[in-house]
């Protein structure tokens, strides 16, 4: 019995403090999903959390100061500036027109202001019959994620 | 013939149900001449499949592009293996793929069984061909790759496909994805066993004998298919990362944390008697993961960098998963008479402990990167709200799990079956501890502060001092009997028991890696604007731009620059970062400059064109001790192929079935 209770105990241990800095991990780096028309309605309270917002870069809206970039996003002709100030290389699929998600917080100037920014991988495109190329309807994109 | 093709998926798909049914009626009705008409059926599937696959990918190499699939991925200019790889390149053709090796699997399977296991053999075929069946129909009815153009009613073609993506053509390509798809599939033969095994309430570990080397194999094939993705992800990216916890990168991870503690906890069953409901459990898990991977990278119900374009296969997943584990919980929860363990667990310090915790972990990992990976799924259907968590969820639990999984590593091969004592533990592991502890006090003393690094650096040297001295001891004793050199003694003790030393060998391989991994915590990035004739700095080295050049050719539009790096102004090397934008496909792609060192990588970016069209954007990284990764990799790769050669000395465990009695030494049978 002496046996169980020493496994039992050394079992628990490790599964509490993996336990502990998951919660930790899961609290610190959470963020949450929004569309544009969610954001509108957000009361101050939830604007204080990290947000996740995907949408389109508005063709043209890319400024690129040294490491900052700011763009555009937009979904269901709904708009949102976002400024990108983080650490990683922008991706290679982030230009006009590409679908972004961008994470970070939204300060008082209204701006987005991400500390990750990453964009759909090419292979989403799919092939219509007859050749032409259509990408994926910007309605479903609020089902993803 | 591509209604060749479609045919051929479709009689594959009728002859794999036939061959299931058979082989389950010829086994409850007892009939020899059935369940062998059943197995000829699955030969003739993979027949029927390797057929579709050649079709296919004639259609990629000829350009025929009135099918759809062809038109995609395959087009005029790419040189011939990459129409080849285009092959998987997409949701259908990898299907195909899936589909080809499970159907080369079960052929194999099958005619290396034919006279062998007849009892089990029925069910193992009937595991097999459902499977089978579920990806047969995947491609007949949700993504077929033999799909043509068609205007109103009749079929057209285009005149140059599209191609594959650039990012997608490089060389890993060509094998990367039938690697890992070879250890997903693989796991389906020895959970197929362990399941016919538990119908047929077989007795003993007959199903881990046959397996054994089929589950070493194909854990080498994961773990290579891993590797290769992440040095690909390194070389081709743009910002020098291996790993970012993406969903389909932790689908790819989650059946190997499972099927490593499999191949540990098997050696348990084996020498003990002990964990077999366990290994029943590791293997299915392994199994199911590794269909629930291929279900989350092509359903899209969680965003993904590299996620095939979504299509309606979920459901069918979703079943078939459904089924296949409340089928296998219920067998094991039947069946839980047959594997009662022959002893029981004696002491908390002892070797049957340090593999218990090894698994603990490794499942605990296993669990905390499901987790994160479904939040938003899971997160979603609780509170309606999408949460999502990011890489530095991952890396605060898996750290410290990695490190606790070295130090096990470390302590295993040391520490006494049954129990150990204080005085015994206090020799085993002075020396090493010491040597840990010198190495960390050294780092310290050089100025190194970050607390995972050191305790990495000297968890490392732990159990390099565990595993030298391990060889040395043995390899000593043998020099002195036979009288022969310490080399030579070496390779005899190898070969004596090569499951043994062939398993340190493959931890030597992960200690390399984890040194590999810990330079990441000293990391340098930079990103700057400079023109011709300037300079940047990062770390000790000064970069000179000498020239931007701005040019094109049929396939792309190219720019390049040409950096001097020096040292201490002495010249290090030269690198000729590229961006590129192929025209075709309207895609960017970045040949980044890589000098690769032992002790770090000089990596530079041609990232973007400054405002004025005159500077050049350069994200220059320095990485640390990444190379050692890509060694951990050989390493672990020679190891896996000493475990595989048969040992010189067969080991013999006597066990007794009376529970608290136990022969504790190996018998030695010479061959």
């Amino acid at each position: 019995m002496n046996n169980y209770i020493k496994f039992g105990s050394l079992v628990a241990i490790v599964i509490g403090s993996l336990t502990w800095l998951a919660v930790g991990g899961i609290q610190e780096t959470q963020s949450y999903f929004k569309t544009l028309e969610e954001v509108e309605k957000m009361d101050a309270k939830m604007k204080t959390k990290r947000l996740r917002i995907g949408g389109f870069i508005q063709p043209g809206s890319i400024e690129r100061n040294g490491a900052e970039v700011k763009f555009t996003i937009t979904q269901n002709e709904r708009k949102l500036n976002v400024l990108y100030n983080g650490s990683d290389a922008l991706p290679d699929t982030f230009k006009d027109g590409a679908e972004a998600l961008a994470e970070g917080k939204l300060e008082n100037d209204g701006v987005l202001h991400a500390s990750t920014l990453s964009a759909k991988c090419a292979s989403k495109y799919e092939v219509k019959p007859g050749g032409n190329y259509q990408r994926i309807d910007p309605k479903k994109l609020e089902n993803k994620s | 013939m591509e209604n060749l093709g479609a045919l051929s998926i479709l009689l594959a798909l009728c002859l794999a149900t036939y061959s299931f049914i058979a082989s389950l009626t010829g086994a409850w009705k007892k009939n020899a001449f059935l369940v062998r008409s059943a197995e000829r059926a699955a030969l003739v599937v993979w027949g029927l499949v390797a057929l579709a696959s050649g079709i296919l990918v004639n259609a990629m190499v000829t350009g025929d592009f009135r099918l759809v699939y062809a038109a995609q991925y395959s087009n005029l200019a790419m040189p011939w293996y990459y129409k080849f790889a285009a092959w998987w390149g997409g949701q259908a053709g990898s299907l195909l793929l899936w589909n080809f090796i499970l159907a080369s699997y079960a052929a194999v399977v099958l005619l290396l069984n034919r006279n062998k296991h007849r009892q089990i053999m029925p069910y193992v075929t009937a595991i097999l061909m459902s499977t089978q069946i579920l990806f047969l129909v995947l491609i007949c009815f949700a993504a077929n790759p033999f799909e043509v153009l068609t205007v109103g009613r009749g079929i057209t073609a285009v005149p140059d496909g599209k191609g594959l993506n650039p990012l997608l053509q490089y060389w890993t390509m060509l094998i990367h994805p039938p690697i890992l798809y070879m250890g997903y599939v693989g796991f389906v033969v020895p959970f197929a066993f362990a399941l016919a095994s538990l119908i047929t309430k077989q007795p003993g570990d007959n199903w881990i004998h046959t397996t054994r080397r089929w589950a070493l194999v194909t854990w080498l094939f994961q773990t290579a298919g891993v590797t290769l993705g992440a040095g690909w992800s390194y070389s081709v990216l743009g910002w020098g990362g291996y790993w970012i916890w993406d969903p389909v990168e932790n689908a790819s991870f989650l059946p190997w944390l499972t099927s490593t503690a499999f191949l540990h906890s098997v050696m348990m069953q084996e020498k003990k008697g002990m964990m077999k409901v366990w290994n029943i459990v590791l293997v299915s898990a392994t199994f199911f993961l590794s269909i629930f991977g291929t279900f989350l990278t092509r359903s899209g119900i969680v965003s993904s960098v590299h996620a095939f374009a979504q299509s309606p296969v979920g459901p069918y997943f979703l079943t078939y998963l459904a089924l296949g584990i409340v089928i296998t919980t219920w067998l094991i929860l039947d069946r839980l008479e047959f594997l009662k363990s022959e002893v029981p667990l004696e002491s908390v310090v002892s070797r049957e402990s340090s593999f218990l915790f090894n698994n603990l972990i490794l499942l605990a990992s296993c669990f905390a990167i499901l987790w994160g990976t479904l939040f938003p799924v899971i997160s979603e259907a609780v509170t309606g709200e999408k949460i999502s968590v990011s890489a530095p969820f991952f890396n605060r639990v898996n750290i410290p799990i990695g490190l606790f999984l070295m130090f096990l590593t470390g302590v295993g091969p040391l520490i006494a079956w049954r129990r150990s004592t204080w005085d015994s533990l206090k020799r085993a592991f002075m020396f090493p501890a010491l040597g840990g502890l010198i190495v960390a006090a050294g780092l310290m003393a050089a100025g190194m502060r970050h607390p995972y690094a050191l305790i990495s650096f000297a968890l490392c040297m732990f159990v390099t001092l565990t595993i030298s001295s391990e060889f040395y001891k043995g390899s000593r004793s043998i020099a002195a009997k036979d009288g022969i050199g310490f080399l030579p003694a070496m390779v005899e003790l190898t070969h004596r028991n090569t499951r043994r030393y062939g398993g340190y060998l493959i931890h030597m391989g992960v200690v390399i890696c984890v040194v590999g991994f810990s330079g990441a915590a000293f990391n340098l990035n930079m990103t700057s604007e400079i023109g011709e004739g300037q300079t940047m700095n990062i770390g000790r080295y000064q970069l000179a731009m000498k020239n931007i050049t701005f040019g094109e050719n049929d396939n792309y539009v190219f720019r390049r620059a040409l950096i001097e790096a020096t040292v201490d102004g002495k010249q290090y090397g030269l690198l000729e970062p590229e961006g590129r934008v192929f025209k075709k496909q309207n895609e960017p792609y970045h040949e980044v400059a890589i000098i690769r060192r032992l002790n770090e990588d000089l990596y530079l970016n041609f990232a973007n064109v400054s405002a004025d069209g005159k500077k050049a954007v350069i994200q220059a990284y320095v990485f640390p001790l990444v190379t050692w990764i890509w060694i951990g990799f050989w390493v672990m790769l020679a190891g896996t192929i000493v475990c595989l050669i048969p040992s010189k000395v067969r080991l013999e465990y006597a066990r007794t079935q009376v529970v608290g009695v136990v022969e504790r030494n190996a018998v030695q049978v010479e061959k």
